[in-house]
């Protein structure tokens, strides 16, 4: 049977995808360049009777979630940079109560205010929790529509089962661009039944969902569990895609947006007989270092491609240690790869010695 | 003679309260105030079906003595909190039990924006003019001339702004909605004030709008003022400046 496949925007995939994993309430403030999804879901959700609640900030919306995921719902909010940057208290207060909730980042240009231009600059803060203390967020990196579909609602499945916040990292030209995506590839899910949610005591003992316990003990208790729990998603949860790197001496590594472009440099570097791969990381935490590191002692050189200053480069300097050199290319501040330019670090790289 | 036979319970702790002692300074309102909300939510046959959000300040453990499911939020951020969780739980009864650094200071945004979506929760806002838990800072709420560690000279209002009236505030943008301001400095206000806190309670059940109380209280240790003291003060000093009664009511009054 041929599957029908909707002709859909990246940022609008992202909203199909939460919706077909069961969620049903959107918290969120404008900012572009994820605006598409907001009125996605500012449609949809009453469409499939979920509720859409504009909040005066990010700073709020992310608190929605917070109050949201509390009473049991699967419920997102997203933004970009600097909208992200305000909901770091809300990352550490969901991991530390222990709630799951999606998150969307559809990256621009920074740092600060920046521009609407794409670039891939949050992914230091989205890997690193976006807050205060010890904890994490896991994060996903979507490549294309599909990916922005299917890992979205992943991410719902994933946030319920670690009882944590997922973020889904985005940027302005995954977001903006058109492509068919199989919708039906995906089961419709309900939102599941969780005990631990708030919902009025009725006859039962109380709960309570605390953002930190009573004494100096139980915290450290705490910390201890949490750090288990990040192990056990750091050793099932690593997802990458690999092309060409059983044969290759170069490695390109590049996410999200930059994996695309990526690719026809590769195939054309390929052509020229050059043996490069590429390599394009997915789950961004946890970094799928297993599968790079089975990359050594065979490639010798990595090409560290990405559309921020870097940031990435680091996750591939902590896996790869000395035994192979790595170097990035690639700027903050708007700036779009071409396959050309690529090609030309990619023959640059193979040629040093 | 050791038995009950004959003898009828008259007062007993709610069951909306744990049995957990107060941690509490001797002569602080919050453990007045406590009360009238546990009793409240008795009366109305809410417990069951309540749901509090603690914040910041000295109330952050009041978890421990409210008998009802109970979540924890960030300073401020109470009323957003409650926003998501009664729109996922409409059935629950809401509230939120906020001081005045929470919800005068860093939670200004939130609360203004709930009350003007006139969310169908309960805001207990406990105004003492002082940050107690961090050791007695200018407040919103701090009285012209008030002296503080931030400023101790006293406050200036030209160089440190205007205390806000935030049950007046929010009456304005709140059209669906019951405000009012009450005290617990003696016996007769203490009985006003639960009856302002059912109002507020009443307004959520009957899904008629926004319910808040703002209740002036004592802070002994920050006032630097012994409890009696305390009380005095808020008679001389605090109502002249931030006036009791009803600001907002758009329903119709039990």
């Amino acid at each position: 049977m041929m599957s029908e496949k909707v002709l859909m925007r990246g940022n609008e995939a992202v909203g199909e995808g939460a919706i077909r994993a069961g969620c049903r309430y959107f918290f969120g403030y404008p900012i572009t360049p994820q605006n598409e999804l907001f009125e996605y879901m500012a449609r949809r959700l009453p469409e499939v009777g979920g509720l859409f609640l504009q909040s005066e900030s990010e700073l709020s919306g992310i608190n929605m979630v917070f109050g949201a995921a509390s009473g049991g719902a699967r419920c997102m909010t997203s933004s970009s940079g600097p909208g992200f940057t305000l909901m770091g208290e809300g990352f550490t207060s969901l991991a530390a109560a222990q709630l799951p909730a999606v998150v969307v980042c559809v990256s621009r240009s920074g740092p600060g205010l920046g521009r609407i231009s794409s670039a891939q600059s949050d992914y230091r803060l989205a890997t690193r929790g976006g807050g205060h203390g010890d904890y994490q967020c896991l994060v996903l990196g979507p490549g294309n529509a599909q990916e922005l579909y299917e890992l979205t609602y992943q991410a719902f499945e994933l946030a319920d089962h670690y009882r944590n916040p997922v973020i889904i990292l985005s940027d302005a030209i995954l977001g903006q661009m058109m492509e068919p995506v199989d919708i039906e590839v995906l089961p419709e899910l309900d939102t599941p039944r969780k005990e631990w949610a708030v919902r009025g005591k009725g006859e039962n003992p109380r709960k309570v969902i605390k953002l930190a316990p009573y004494t100096d003990e139980e915290l450290i208790d705490w910390n201890l569990k949490l750090k288990e729990k990040y192990q056990q998603a750091k050793d099932k949860e690593q997802r990458h895609e690999a092309l060409y790197t059983d044969e290759a001496s170069v490695v390109v590594v590049a996410f999200g947006s930059t994996g695309r472009i990526a690719m026809d440099a590769v195939m054309k570097a390929r052509q020229e007989g050059i043996p490069v791969g590429l390599f394009r990381p997915i789950s961004l935490w946890p970094f799928p270092e297993k599968a790079l590191r089975e990359l050594l002692p065979g490639v010798k050189k990595f090409l560290v491609l990405e559309a921020n200053n870097g940031q990435m480069i680091e996750d591939v300097h902590l896996t790869v240690c000395d035994h192979a050199q790595v170097v990035h290319y690639g700027v903050g501040g708007g700036h779009i790869f071409t396959p050309n330019e690529i090609y030309g670090e990619i023959v640059k790289l193979e040629q040093m010695k | 003679m050791n038995s009950t036979e004959g003898m009828k319970v008259v007062f007993k702790r709610p069951s909306a309260m744990t049995d957990l002692p107060f941690p509490y300074c001797p002569g602080c309102s919050h453990g007045t105030i406590h009360r009238l909300v546990a009793e409240v939510m008795d009366e109305l046959g809410a417990t069951n079906k309540a749901i509090g959000i603690t914040s910041a300040g000295c109330s952050v453990r009041n978890w421990r003595q409210f008998d009802c499911d109970m979540v924890m939020a960030l300073h401020g951020r109470g009323p957003a909190v409650a926003t998501g969780l009664k729109r996922v739980r409409p059935d629950a009864v809401v509230f939120t039990y906020q001081g005045d650094g929470d919800l005068a200071a860093i939670g200004t945004g939130e609360i203004v924006h709930a009350a003007s979506r006139c969310e169908r929760i309960t805001v207990i806002y406990v105004n003492n003019g002082v940050f107690g838990a961090t050791g007695g800072q200018q407040a919103p709420t701090t009285i012209i001339g008030q002296k503080t560690t931030s400023y101790p000279s006293g406050r200036d209002p030209e160089f440190s702004g205007y205390p806000l009236k935030m049950a007046e505030m929010l009456s304005l943008v709140s059209p669906r909605s019951y405000i009012a301001r009450s005290s617990v400095h003696d016996v007769k206000n203490t009985l006003a004030a639960k009856k302002a806190i059912r109002e507020a309670f009443l307004v959520q059940i009957r899904d008629e709008g926004f319910g808040l109380v703002e209740v002036l209280a004592t802070c002994p240790t920050n006032w630097r003022l012994d409890p009696v003291s305390c009380m005095e003060r808020i008679k001389s000093e605090v109502i002249p400046y931030y006036p009791l009664g009803t600001f907002s009511r758009t329903h119709k009054e039990t």
